[in-house]
């Protein structure tokens, strides 16, 4: 619990910006979608960008967090491309139709909009169903 | 309302990236909070959900608790309200379609629980979630998984399904969203 205390403060700091910015909004994911505004491209772009050096950085001087232990990044499994591509398409399917994906859903469901708990509990569904048909999809 | 400059608030969302490697060699992730309440709860005895969740995902339940606190926070302690600023083509876009309150974050003729007597927004909220859930986990992340930690370490396997993500997203918006929002009136 103790040691989970930090995790909570950059949630709320994550949740903050994610409301203060608007990417929560189902408006702004139209305009992106529709190719109308930079606005989503700017965000996630330099996102990326901050991400992608900041990186750089820890790996360049082998920094360590704040336990003293060393900083890794394991790899993604290139090999099953065919998951990234369907299940990619499926998550866009359902991102489009909500105009919300699962950070904005629980942003917004602490912002006041407590009908997003239906969406919560369906992407939890959908989860489980993942896992309960895993064997039999193609990866 | 107006939102943050795009380009202040992209560059903060980018540094929840080094900031979760700091605080504990932890990859930011938002959608594998999904599997670890399918471990909590444990339904159906499947291999995929069988994992120590504490040991594994407790720091990232603890991060999307702190993400409904932000989100109160922001949306009701520094209070934003009035109509969106979204571009003007998409408002006349969106206007074609049925939609006509730009008041919030999002349009109350969805996002509402008064609107739910209405099938095609049931529709679109369970029917959306479960595409989120399925395709996320289906992925192996989503836009915070994939999209930004993945690309930022310059990873294949997200870069594809950053494209997925796109091909699933413009389908909807162009060829299933209009109908079924025209099916709302």
């Amino acid at each position: 619990m103790k040691g989970n205390i930090r995790y909570i403060i950059a949630g709320i700091a994550f949740g903050f910006i994610l409301v203060k910015s608007e990417v929560v909004s189902w408006f702004r994911i139209q305009e992106m979608f529709h190719f109308q505004s930079i606005f989503m491209y700017g965000i996630i772009g330099l996102a990326i960008i901050v991400g992608f050096i900041s990186i750089q950085i820890i790996k360049r001087f082998n920094l360590k967090d704040i336990e003293g232990k060393p900083i890794t990044i394991p790899p993604k499994d290139i090999t099953q491309y065919k998951r990234y591509i369907i299940g990619g398409i499926f998550f866009g399917l359902g991102w489009a139709m909500l105009g919300a994906c699962p950070g904005p859903l629980f942003a917004l469901f602490g912002a006041g909009y407590t009908v997003m708990i239906i969406p919560i509990i369906s992407a939890v569904i959908g989860t489980w169903t993942y896992g309960k048909l895993r064997t039999k999809l193609p990866h | 309302m107006h939102a943050w400059p795009w380009y202040v608030s992209g560059p903060i969302i980018g540094l929840v990236v080094p900031l979760l490697l700091f605080l504990g060699n932890k990859l930011f992730g938002v959608s594998e909070n999904l599997r670890h309440i399918c471990a909590i709860c444990n339904v159906g005895e499947i291999n995929f959900f069988d994992y120590d969740w504490k040991s594994k995902g407790l720091w990232n339940l603890f991060f999307i608790g702190g993400t409904i606190i932000g989100g109160f926070l922001a949306n009701n302690v520094f209070n934003g309200d009035g109509n969106i600023d979204i571009s003007k083509k998409t408002v006349s876009s969106l206007q074609t379609m049925g939609i006509h309150n730009f008041n919030g974050l999002l349009p109350a003729q969805i996002f509402s629980w008064s609107s739910l007597t209405h099938p095609v927004d049931i529709i679109i909220l369970v029917a959306g979630g479960f595409l989120i859930g399925f395709g996320s986990r289906y992925a192996g992340g989503c836009t915070s998984g994939h999209a930004i930690s993945g690309l930022a370490d310059l990873q294949l396997a997200s870069l594809i399904a950053v494209v997925g993500f796109f091909i699933g997203g413009l389908i909807m918006t162009y060829f299933i969203l209009p109908f079924l929002l025209a099916g709302l009136h």
